[in-house]
């Protein structure tokens, strides 16, 4: 009895999860079977691994932005973070130094603590989020050139380049990805920390009410968000095979429209992974699909932005009438 | 033009005519006929809940009727925003001044009517401001109009919201609580505004709690009670004994006595509690298995002194000992820690997290109960929350049901099934029945009883005064931030309590 209840809640639960992202799979569905008439080679198991291969830093960023957006705060520092982690990894990656974990430690542990700063910043010093992280970005971007003296960091490790790699055909970095995502859904879905981002976006007076600590949960946003950054950085860096300080520019801005393609909101307390992966994976497909259709990269530029406005419109036309 | 219209006699000017204005499923008006005559004063009184501001928010365009209408000069007018009520001359004066604080006296005064200049677009600052002194001068006001409005005081915004209201040619000036923040002699000045208000033919809505204030300036008095007009009447006509007799006498059909307890030993206790502009030196104590009743007119301080001590906003001064020991309350979850629960006033701002379901607003205060470390366990949160579902009668389809998409009253014991769920010994209930239907207020007001049944301590804020009477071992009365009396419920009247609630 109580065993068929459960089911019958999680089938609906499923389903309510389900319709909210009907729209996006259908888009997505109908992409990739109009590319594939008009590309073939759509396809293929190559261009399929090079599409998960080119999402796969995009998407870990936009794990990580979806909690500080699901708080209802932003972060805008992502892309710096990105740089400033791939260089901090790059100086300790080089070829018979130390093993591979201290520079991918590195990497995050990096992220983590500009993470923890945005958070301090934020939740201490009550600065807006835009701001907090506006000023990170520029600070970060500047630790990236002073580390590497405004030069790429090169001479790296095998073992470094290899988390860029395959393994057994699927490219690690998608793997990555898929942990992360995995990972980053169950916690949304069964911790507190999750339910309470949930929380604190939804109604922050109520959250506190309700004897949350409303400042520990938006820092603990920023960390994870800081540190998935800072894995991204590490697989940036792996991929490119030098620590670029001027990498990762504007990488926030396709990270948190991803997010928002995947119908969290901006204004916090709505969303989750699910959507975020979808966002991921829509914004790559598009992106491939100009690449194969050789639409010069200045229209792509143009393209992704309408659609991201699109989707957003389109999604908020749909919230707003299925309310009454 | 305008000038010949106005001198048309002591006609009625706006009229109410049998409105009606329901929110959710409570009535907040049933029927209001409301006559305003040009160049009176007219005073609009009534309890907290009464009805006042529904109805003036209905002359000035921020609420429709349901039913009835609103007619200008004997014409049916449909006022679908203050806008578009400012067109017809009619003007709000709101009791949280909204004034743009970086522009000037003078941009203020006549926004959204600046002068133009030479140039198409531009605005002609020289006649701006001597626009703007021109009508401070009508009101023998001082202050420099190139001063940024924040500079002001209270009184001081006032009169530029008066002086915008001459400016823009209103006939009627409608003023809720306008004298609930300002000093003594700037009550003086603003009775002189009124009475250049009241030569230049504006007709004048005024609502107010202060006694004094009514008999002094008012030509008219028309009261509510529970959204139904009780009685128009020529101020000379009343004094205040009369007043107040019409004011409450609320009846108290369907609403049963509890029976009183024996109250068990103090478990908190509160001394000098205070906060500046919002209470001072409030000091009582509550025991178990008692209901102690918090009475008084809204501002007088009830809800901060609660939000204080469950540490909402904490107190600057004063201490709270809580079951003999002294407590710090800095934050909700430090007085959660000592046992306290509140049911906060504003349901939709600080009870519930609207996008979330029924089942994880009721857990999300105890969510640690239902947990193995970090990790939620659904199944024994599903089973928490559907024992509380049961046991307070929320009425839902299913658990996961959002809980915005329920009734007032369905929302209202989501929130206290989320307060009680983690057993406070301490319940502090802040209007838990303001907004619902009799129904579930008669299940609110049951439990209540249970909780100091079971030998709880229970702090009762409401603005109904039967319920207070009814619910109630003892009942404190707060005045303009001060506590100023215990009552005993069994023997007071509403009348009494309304005599020390009113300020003087």
């Amino acid at each position: 009895m109580l065993c068929q209840f459960n089911r019958e809640k999680i089938v609906k639960r499923w389903l309510t999860t389900w319709n909210s992202q009907i729209g996006l799979v259908i888009a997505l569905l109908v992409t990739c079977i109009v590319l594939t008439f008009l590309r073939p080679h759509f396809l293929s198991v190559a261009n399929l691994t090079n599409v998960v291969r080119q999402v796969s830093i995009n998407g870990i960023l936009a794990v990580g932005v979806t909690f500080v957006l699901l708080s209802g705060g932003v972060d805008l520092s992502l892309g710096s973070m990105v740089a400033l982690t791939g260089v901090a990894a790059a100086h300790l990656a080089h070829p018979g130094g130390y093993p591979l974990m201290v520079p991918v430690m590195a990497g995050i542990l990096v992220g983590a603590a500009c993470g923890a700063i945005n958070g301090v910043v934020i939740t201490r010093g009550n600065v807006a989020p835009f701001i907090a992280t506006l000023g990170m970005m520029t600070v970060a971007r500047g630790g990236a050139l002073v580390l590497s003296h405004g030069r790429p960091v090169s001479n790296m490790s095998p073992a470094m380049t290899r988390i860029a790699g395959d393994w057994s055909h699927i490219p690690i970095p998608a793997l990555i990805l898929a942990a992360i995502s995995l990972w980053a859904a169950w916690m949304l879905k069964n911790t507190r920390q999750g339910r309470y981002l949930y929380a604190v976006g939804g109604n922050e007076k109520a959250a506190r009410a309700a004897g949350i600590n409303v400042r520990r949960v938006k820092f603990l946003a920023y960390v994870l968000c800081g540190a998935l950054a800072g894995l991204a950085g590490v697989v940036l860096a792996a991929r490119i095979t030098t620590g670029q300080p001027n990498a990762g520019v504007a990488y926030e801005l396709d990270a948190i429209a991803a997010v928002v393609i995947g119908g969290t909101s901006l204004s916090g307390g709505l969303g989750g992974v699910g959507g975020t992966l979808l966002g991921v994976l829509l914004m790559g497909v598009i992106g491939n699909g100009l690449d194969l259709l050789n639409v010069s990269s200045y229209y792509q530029q143009i393209v992704k932005g309408v659609i991201i406005i699109g989707a957003v419109w389109f999604d908020r036309r749909h919230q707003s009438s299925g309310k009454e | 033009m305008a000038l010949v219209k106005r001198k048309m006699g002591n006609g009625v000017i706006l009229e109410a005519h049998q409105v009606s204005k329901w929110f959710g499923g409570v009535q907040a008006l049933r029927d209001v006929s409301f006559k305003l005559r040009r160049g009176e004063v007219h005073a609009l009184m009534g309890e907290n809940g009464a009805g006042k501001s529904t109805l003036v928010k209905m002359l000035a365009g921020l609420h429709v009727p349901d039913t009835g209408e609103i007619r200008l000069n004997g014409q049916r007018v449909t006022l679908r925003s203050p806008h578009e009520a400012m067109r017809h001359g009619i003007a709000m004066i709101h009791q949280e001044l909204m004034p743009v604080p970086d522009m000037t006296v003078a941009e203020n005064l006549l926004l959204g009517r600046e002068p133009c200049g030479r140039l198409p677009g531009t605005i002609d600052r020289r006649k701006l401001k001597s626009e703007a002194r021109r009508l401070l001068s009508l009101l023998e006001a001082e202050m420099p109009v190139d001063a940024p409005m924040r500079t002001l005081s209270v009184a001081g915004m006032q009169t530029v919201e008066i002086a915008r209201a001459i400016g823009a040619d209103a006939s009627v000036v409608i003023m809720d609580e306008p004298t609930a923040a300002i000093s003594e002699r700037e009550v003086g000045a603003l009775f002189q505004a009124i009475r250049t208000l009241k030569s230049r033919d504006v007709a004048i809505v005024y609502i107010t709690h202060k006694m004094d204030e009514v008999f002094k300036i008012s030509d008219r008095i028309t009261v509510l009670r529970d959204g139904l007009h009780v009685a128009t009447d020529e101020a000379q006509n009343l004094d205040e004994p009369q007043l107040i007799a019409l004011m409450v006498g609320r009846k108290l059909t369907s609403l049963q006595v509890r029976e009183h307890s024996v109250p068990g030993r103090c478990v908190l206790s509160v001394k000098g509690l205070s906060r500046a502009g919002a209470f001072r030196d409030v000091g009582f104590e509550l025991r178990r298995g008692e209901v102690t009743g918090l009475a008084g007119l809204m501002g007088a301080g009830r809800s901060e002194v609660a939000s204080a001590i469950f540490g909402l906003v904490p107190a600057d001064e004063g201490t709270v000992w809580v079951d003999g020991s002294e407590a710090h309350i800095r934050h909700p979850e430090d007085a959660m820690r000592l046992g306290i629960g509140m049911v906060t006033e504003d349901r939709q701002q600080y009870g519930l997290v609207p996008l979330m379901s029924v089942c994880q607003n009721i857990s999300l205060a105890a969510l640690n109960t239902c947990c193995r470390g970090p990790v939620i366990c659904h199944a024994s949160e599903a089973e928490v929350a559907s024992q509380s579902i049961a046991r307070y009668g929320i009425k839902v389809s299913h658990a996961e049901q959002r809980v915005n998409q329920l009734s007032g009253g369905n929302q209202q014991k989501v929130v206290i099934a989320r307060t009680l769920l983690p057993e406070p010994e301490i319940v502090i209930l802040d209007e838990p029945t303001r907004g619902i239907d009799v129904g579930a207020k008669a299940e609110v007001h049951a439990i209540i009883a249970e909780l100091a049944r079971q030998g709880r301590a229970v702090l009762l804020i409401s603005s109904e005064l039967p319920e207070l009477l009814a619910l109630s071992d003892r009942l404190l009365i707060m005045r303009q931030g001060k506590l100023v009396t215990e009552l005993d419920p069994s023997t007071t009247t509403q009348e009494e309590i309304m005599q020390y609630a009113m300020p003087i």
